[in-house]
C-alpha cells in the first residue's frame, strides 16, 4: 500500500488521540490545586469562625462576666470598658497595630510594612499561616488585641475615668501589647520558638501575650489608682452573678476559638488544643470548688465560674502542646492556686484588684506558662524542627528540662514589660487627663457620671 | 379612720390577702421592704469577702379602714400572718386625718 494510504488512515487517529483530553501531568497539577483549595477552604472556614468566637469572648462574654460582678450603679460603665475596645482597638490595629505586631522588623517590634494593612489581602503569609488569606490571620489576631486591654479593666472597675481609659488602652496596646505579640508570635520575635527567636518560648495561644501582660498590668493599675472609696468598710457585692454565669459560659465556648483556632488550621492539632482546653477548664472548676467547699463550707457559683476562667487562662499557652491528662492537671492546679490568690493573697496584701484580673489572669497565666515548659511534647506538636527538618523535642516530659527555664525567661520579660509599660502609660494618662473619677462621680456611679445612663429602669 | 401597717413574712402574703378578702377588705397597698427585729440574718461569701446580711426581705401591707373595723382587721392580719417563729413581723395602727377618692372627690369614711 502506498504511504499516502497509511498517512490518510493515521491522521484522524492521531487527531482523535490529541482531542482525548489533557495530559496526566496537567490533570495531576489540577488535582493538587483542588486539594490545596479544599484544605484552604476548611482552614479558612474554621479560622473565620474562630475569629468570631474570640470576639464573642469580649462582647458579650467579658462584658457580662465583669458587668455582673460590679455594683448596679457601675454595670454599664463596666460593660462599656469591653465594648468600646471592640471599636477602638480595631481602628488602631488596622492603621498600625497589625504591622507593629507581625511585620518583620526587629526582634522586639515589627516594622511598618503593613501600615494601613498594605499587602494584607487574599494571599497567604506563609510565615504565619500558609493555607489561609493573610487578611483572615490579621482579623483573627485583631480579636486577641481587643480582649487583652479589656481584661485589664477588671482591676480599675468602678473608679476609672472613661476618657483616661480610652487613652490608656491605646497607649498600652502600642507600648506593651504590640511589642509582646511581636516577640512571641512575630517573625524574628525574640521569644518566638518557631520563627527564629533567640529565647525559644512556647506560647500556643497567648498565656504571656494576653494573660500575663493584662494580669500584671491590672495589678499595677490597681495599685496606682488605689482602692475604691469605702473598700473594706462597705459591702460591694456582685449585683448579678446571673450575668456573670452567662458571661463565663460564653468565655468557655469562645475560648475554643482562642486556643483551638491558634492552630491556624482545621487540623488534628486544633482538635488536640480544643480537647486540652475543655479538659483543663473542667478540672479547674472542680479544683476551685473542692478547696472552697472544704474551706468555706459551701461551694459557690461565683467560685465555680472563677475556677473555669482560671483553667482557661492556664491552659492557653499549653493548649497546642500538651496531652489531655496533663491538661486536666494544669487546670486543677490553676483552679486551686488561683483560689488562694484571690481569697487569701489579695486580702493579705490589701490591694483592690476589683475583678481579680491579676489573681486569675496574671497568676493563671504564669502557672500555665511554666507548666507548658513541663508538659509540652512533640508527640502533640511536631512543628519545631531543626535545619534538617528533624522534629525537635519540646518540654521536660520530652527530656528538655531547659525549656522550663526558657518559659521562665519569657514570663519574666512579660512581667517586666507589663510593669514598666503600664506605669509609663498610667503616668502619661494621669498627667494629661487624670485617671481616677472624683469622689462624687464614684459615689454616683460610672453609669450616670460617665455615660448619663442607668443600667436598669425597671419601673418604666 | 385608722391606717393599719403590717410588716410580714413574704411567704404569708397570700394568706393575709385571702383572709382580708374574706372579711370584705380589698383595698390595700403592698411594698417589698427589707428589715429585721430580733431575727438573725445570714452570711454570704463572694470570692473570699464575707458579708453579714442582716436586712431580710419582708412585705409591708398598708390599708386604711373605718375606726369601727380597725380591731377586726388587726386580728385578721395577725391571725393569718402568724407562723409562731421569730421573724413573723409586726402590725402598727395610726390615726388618719383625711381620705379623698381621686376619681370623684369623696371624703372621709365614704372614700374608703
Amino acid at each position: 500500500m502506498p504511504y499516502r494510504f497509511w498517512f490518510a488512515l493515521l491522521t484522524p487517529v492521531l487527531a482523535m488521540a490529541q482531542a482525548a483530553g489533557p495530559s496526566p501531568e496537567t490533570r495531576l497539577a489540577n488535582l493538587e490545586a483542588a486539594v490545596k483549595s479544599a484544605q484552604s477552604a476548611g482552614d479558612n472556614a474554621w479560622m473565620l469562625v474562630s475569629a468570631a468566637l474570640v470576639l464573642m469572648m469580649t462582647g458579650p462574654g467579658l462584658a457580662l462576666f465583669y458587668g455582673g460582678l460590679v455594683r448596679r450603679k457601675n454595670v454599664l460603665g463596666t460593660m462599656m470598658h469591653s465594648f468600646i475596645l471592640m471599636a477602638v482597638i480595631t481602628v488602631l490595629w488596622a492603621i498600625v497595630g497589625y504591622s507593629l505586631a507581625f511585620g518583620e522588623g526587629s526582634p522586639v517590634l515589627g516594622d511598618l510594612r503593613y501600615l494601613f494593612l498594605n499587602n494584607v489581602g487574599a494571599a497567604p503569609n506563609a510565615d504565619y499561616a500558609a493555607t489561609i488569606p493573610q487578611q483572615t490571620y490579621m482579623v483573627y489576631q485583631l480579636m486577641f488585641a481587643i480582649i487583652t486591654p479589656a481584661l485589664i479593666s477588671g482591676a480599675f472597675a468602678e473608679r476609672m475615668k472613661f476618657s483616661a481609659m480610652l487613652l490608656f488602652s491605646v497607649l498600652w496596646a502600642m507600648i506593651v501589647y504590640f511589642p509582646l505579640a511581636h516577640m512571641v508570635w512575630g517573625k524574628g520575635g525574640l521569644l518566638n520558638a518557631f520563627l527564629g527567636g533567640k529565647i525559644p518560648c512556647l506560647d500556643f495561644a497567648g498565656g504571656t501575650v494576653v494573660h500575663i501582660s493584662s494580669g500584671v498590668s491590672a495589678l499595677v493599675c490597681a495599685l496606682y489608682l488605689g482602692k475604691r472609696k469605702s473598700y473594706g468598710a462597705e459591702p460591694m457585692k456582685p449585683h448579678s452573678i446571673v450575668l456573670s454565669v452567662i458571661g463565663a459560659c460564653l468565655l468557655w465556648v469562645g475560648w475554643f476559638g482562642f486556643n483551638a483556632g491558634s492552630a491556624l488550621a482545621a487540623s488534628a492539632l486544633a482538635t488536640s488544643a480544643f480537647v486540652a482546653t475543655h479538659f483543663a477548664t473542667a478540672a479547674a472548676v472542680l479544683g476551685w470548688l473542692l478547696v472552697e467547699w472544704i474551706r468555706n463550707g459551701k461551694p459557690s457559683v461565683l467560685g465555680g465560674i472563677s475556677g473555669a476562667v482560671a483553667g482557661l487562662v492556664a491552659i492557653t499557652p499549653a493548649s497546642g502542646f500538651v496531652k489531655p491528662f496533663p491538661a486536666l492537671l494544669i487546670g486543677f492546679i490553676a483552679g486551686v492556686v488561683c483560689f488562694f490568690m484571690v481569697t487569701v493573697v489579695k486580702g493579705k496584701f490589701g490591694y483592690d484588684d476589683t475583678l481579680d484580673a491579676f489573681g486569675v489572669h496574671g497568676a493563671g497565666g504564669t502557672i500555665g506558662a511554666i507548666l507548658t515548659g513541663v508538659f509540652a511534647t512533640s508527640a502533640i506538636n511536631d512543628g519545631l524542627k531543626d535545619a534538617s527538618g528533624k522534629v525537635l523535642p519540646l518540654g521536660l516530659v520530652d527530656g528538655v528540662p531547659g525549656q522550663v527555664f526558657n518559659q521562665a525567661i519569657g514570663v519574666a520579660i512579660s512581667w517586666g514589660l507589663a510593669i514598666i509599660g503600664t506605669l509609663i502609660v498610667l503616668k502619661i494618662c494621669d498627667v494629661i487627663l487624670g485617671v481616677r473619677v472624683t469622689p462624687d462621680q464614684e459615689l454616683e456611679g460610672l453609669d450616670v457620671s460617665m455615660h448619663g445612663e442607668e443600667g436598669y429602669n425597671l419601673e418604666s | 379612720m385608722k391606717k393599719i401597717e403590717a410588716i410580714i413574712q413574704p411567704h404569708k402574703l397570700e394568706d393575709v390577702k385571702e383572709a382580708l378578702k374574706a372579711i370584705g377588705i380589698d383595698g390595700m397597698t403592698i411594698t417589698e421592704v427589707r428589715g429585721h427585729g430580733r431575727q438573725k440574718g445570714h452570711k454570704e461569701i463572694y470570692r473570699g469577702m464575707e458579708y453579714q446580711v442582716d436586712l431580710l426581705p419582708k412585705v409591708k401591707v398598708e390599708m386604711v379602714v373605718p375606726d369601727a373595723r380597725a380591731d377586726e382587721v388587726v386580728r385578721t392580719v395577725v391571725g393569718s400572718a402568724r407562723t409562731g417563729k421569730i421573724g413573723d413581723g409586726k402590725v402598727f395602727v395610726f390615726d388618719v386625718a383625711e381620705a379623698i377618692r381621686i376619681r370623684n372627690d369623696d371624703r372621709g369614711e365614704g372614700a374608703l
